[in-house]
């Protein structure tokens, strides 16, 4: 049992009385890469959260090389070399890239702030980790893929043992997700141990050595990682037998219902048109960073334009204000979830129903009819297979992507005909994406259209009717059938070829 | 289930705070709960109640409005400076006391619609907006005035003020009928639920379609409105508007009423009826220190000790 460095044992976690982890035992060896995978609310990220001193366990014990040890707060683990990447970015933006590596444990001299030094060593992991970002540049202009090498930077600046990353590709490129396995072999091969929370399985099967998986808060089974199949690990995380992860594509109707022509915002997007077809999903592809979400954004009046026209049913409409384009029955799911989708202190009807609170109070003084609301929280609630405790739960109370489900709701509920899906499963996992992806497939069935944005290849491939791919604010090409593919999609994305279509 | 107990527990610890302060003061004092000292207490807190109804909404909506008592100041000078001037005009004294009113009303709107614009518009920090015009209101008060007292020429002004009905003094039911028209505002209509949403997350409110600018607007605008009654009825309880003294620190027992009612001073959460028994409870304590002989001296130190303890509360529940 030499090699073993830390062993949890019977882990178990409430919060208040609902027990979401139940008696989970594990084991983690030196120098390991451990995938641990499990669908929403299958309590990893409670486990990595006890494992890093956020919250403290409500019975069993941790031991860590050998020794029983007590994580009572986050510095805790930071003391004895457990370091984590969390999933939801941690930075001050106000701050420079140094300043928030080494924030909360700057180096000193002299009572003083050793800048020098700091910012030499920055330099130095920065080099290391092959990232190009100056140590001065302030963390608001960093895209979001720098943003999560800034994370790591800061949990590799100490002498870690363990570390803990909670989905570290979810906003990464394919070339940055290579950077980032290349970069957690070597340091691998230099003794760390790493803990791998996803949901994407390809990508555990490529970099993990072994993999745990949980469910319900359960443990389920552990595996090296060639003893076990892709179909497999999927299975042991639902709990059933996948049948097939994208729906047959419908078939769009030749009605044009939604255009835009030379949207521009300056030093952002350029000149960028589209047509979307009824019944038709059409795919924003794209690295990240190519001005895909700031499409959505201006189209629903969140930033000033300098030209261009948005046409909706063969009627121009105005794009100034966000009221304009949901009275144009416009609807947004947004990418930053926790940031512009959805308000944690609300309940769950209260969140539905807050853009279209309007026709739930159509009335002089704007007097809420609150029998109506709750009728419409029942009715998403059975739709999407909502796990809350209760409708006037908080947000804050639930899982990713329960609350990824709310947010869609939300946007659902203002009845819209077109829809902007910016990233609608980033984040979650598998059986809940292909929950989301059948439930956009019903949607545009019905005839409703959709704008879908995505990172990853797979979903618009699998989901979409047409991909306009877009790089540097720019439009460089848009496919069609059987020209969706990856490296039609990489060659317009990475702007080698232009004017497709 | 359990943690929706929790929440509601929250909600109502400012009640249950009240209730205990009730119960210790009465074996403290005899006196304590004669009617007559029971109702002392609600008029003195009902004008810097009515205000701390509208900072609720400022403060829920994510804002602070320090210039209440100046604003309470200005305004009672204006509508006395106006009566005292139309008064021989007009013949009868019921009309220059409504127009005196609706003009109070009127400029209350103004002076409120004043910070929200600046707020907004001008996008300054409400904390600096409304000391700036804290300053404003107070200096153009003493100016008018001329740095002394307005005494009141109308005859029957005073009354009104002083009046009780059903031996419930007037400020006091007017307290709490705005109170409790206040609560359903808050949560009933659409406004309550997109202020509170503004305070939460400004950027979730503006990516759902709401005008936040126009929601924390019309929660600056709102408050100058219950300044100007507030306004009118201490105005006419004293039949009389000292430019130097009027609302002279109501900020502090404003803001207090509405943090030990429970509101959020980060914005998002509050109750309307949480804020009443703030104010009660303020004027509970003041009260009590009178009873027990404690120096009126040493109340704002106690004032800030409860200002300071209900925030920690707070916090700590977070």
């Amino acid at each position: 049992m030499e090699n073993i460095i830390l062993k949890a044992e019977n882990i178990c976690k409430s919060f208040s009385t609902v027990e979401v982890l139940h008696s989970v035992s594990f084991t983690i060896r030196y120098g390991e890469i451990l995938g641990i995978i499990g669908e929403n609310g299958a309590g990893k990220s409670t486990m990595m959260k006890i494992l890093s001193g956020i919250y403290l366990q409500s019975s069993g014990e941790i031991l860590f090389e050998g020794q029983k040890i007590d994580l009572k707060k986050p510095i805790d683990a930071k003391k004895i070399g457990i370091s984590i990447v969390p999933q939801e970015f941690n930075l001050i933006k106000d701050l420079t890239v140094c300043d928030n590596i080494f924030l909360g444990s700057e180096l000193i001299k002299n009572r003083l702030l050793d800048k020098e030094l700091m910012k030499k060593k920055t330099i130095e992991i920065l080099k290391e980790l092959e990232v190009n970002i100056s140590p001065d540049e302030k963390i608001e202009n960093l895209s979001g893929a720098e943003k999560q090498m800034v994370e790591i930077c800061k949990a590799l600046a100490f002498k870690s043992k363990i570390l803990i990353m909670d989905e570290p590709t979810s906003v990464l490129t394919v070339n940055e997700i290579k950077i980032l396995f290349r970069l957690m072999k070597r340091l691998q091969k230099d003794g760390l141990t790493i803990i791998y929370i996803s949901h994407k399985l390809k990508e555990v099967r490529e970099i993990c050595d072994r993999v745990m998986i949980l469910r319900d808060g359960n443990f389920v089974t552990e595996k090296n990682i060639d003893e076990i199949t892709l179909e497999q690990m999927a299975e042991n995380m639902v709990g059933r037998e996948l049948s097939q992860i994208f729906p047959r594509k419908n078939k769009p109707s030749d009605e044009i219902i939604f255009e835009i022509k030379g949207l521009t915002v300056p030093g952002i997007i350029e000149n960028v048109s589209f047509a979307l077809r009824k019944g038709e999903i059409l795919g924003l592809g794209g690295l990240v960073g190519a001005g895909r979400t700031e499409v959505s954004e201006a189209i629903m009046g969140l930033r000033p334009v300098s030209g261009g026209e948005v046409i909706v049913k063969n009627r121009l409409i105005s794009i100034k204000k966000p009221a304009e384009a949901i009275k144009a029955e416009i609807g947004y799911l947004s990418e930053d979830r926790q940031g512009s989708g959805i308000i944690t202190s609300f309940s769950v009807i209260h969140n539905i129903t807050l853009v279209s609170l309007p026709s739930y109070s159509n009335n002089t003084i704007n007097w809420i009819d609150q029998k109506s609301e709750l009728e419409a929280g029942k009715k998403y609630q059975k739709l999407f297979d909502l796990k809350a405790p209760s409708l006037k739960t908080h947000l804050e109370f639930l899982s990713g992507g329960n609350q990824q489900k709310v947010s869609m709701a939300k946007t659902l509920d203002t009845k819209p005909d077109v829809l902007i899906l910016d990233e609608p499963t980033r984040g979650i996992d598998v059986s809940a994406k292909q929950e989301i992806y059948h439930f956009i497939n019903s949607l545009v069935k019905e005839g409703i259209s959709c704008i879908f944005i995505s990172s990853e290849m797979e979903e618009l491939i699998g989901m979409c009717n047409r991909v306009v791919v877009m790089q540097g604010g720019r439009v460089t090409g848009i496919l069609e059938d059987k020209d969706i593919n990856e490296e039609e999609i990489m060659f317009y994305a990475t702007g080698i070829r232009e004017g497709g279509n | 289930m359990v943690l929706l107990k929790k929440i509601d527990w929250q909600k109502y610890s400012s009640f249950a705070a009240l209730l205990f302060l009730i119960i210790i003061s009465s074996f403290l004092s005899p006196y304590f709960l004669k009617f007559q000292n029971l109702m002392n207490i609600l008029r003195q807190v009902s004008y810097t109640g009515i205000i701390a109804l509208g900072m609720t909404f400022v403060i829920i909506g994510g804002g602070i409005d320090l210039s209440v008592g100046s604003m309470t100041a200005f305004i009672g000078a204006i509508v006395v400076l106006l009566m005292n001037y139309l008064g021989p005009a007009i013949g009868s004294e019921v009309i220059v006391i409504v127009i005196g009113i609706a003009t109070g009303i009127t400029v209350g709107v103004l002076l409120g619609a004043f910070n929200g614009f600046m707020i907004t518009k001008g996008k300054i920090a409400p904390f600096i907006v409304t000391l700036g015009s804290m300053a404003i209101f107070r200096s153009l008060t003493l100016y008018i005035g001329n740095a002394g007292e307005i005494r009141s020429s109308n005859i029957i002004y005073g009354e009104f003020g002083m009046g009780s009905f059903m031996r419930i003094p007037v400020p006091v039911w007017v307290m709490l009928i705005l109170a409790a028209i206040l609560n359903l505002v808050l949560n009933n209509t659409r406004y309550g639920r997109y202020i509170c949403a503004v305070g939460s997350n400004q950027n979730v409110a503006m990516f759902s379609a709401i005008n936040v600018d126009f929601v924390r607007f019309f929660s600056y605008t709102l408050n100058g409105i219950l300044i100007a009654v507030s306004s009118i009825l201490l105005a006419s309880r004293f039949n009389a508007v000292s430019t130097s003294n009027m609302g002279l620190g109501f900020e502090l027992d404003v803001i207090a009423a509405v943090i030990v009612g429970g509101t959020a001073l980060t914005g998002g959460r509050g109750t309307v009826w949480g804020t009443v028994c703030g104010a009660v409870i303020l004027g509970i304590i003041n009260n009590m220190l009178n009873m027990v002989g404690v120096s009126p001296y040493l109340q704002g130190t106690v004032k800030g000790i409860v200002i300071l303890g209900a925030v920690y509360i707070q916090r700590q529940k977070q």
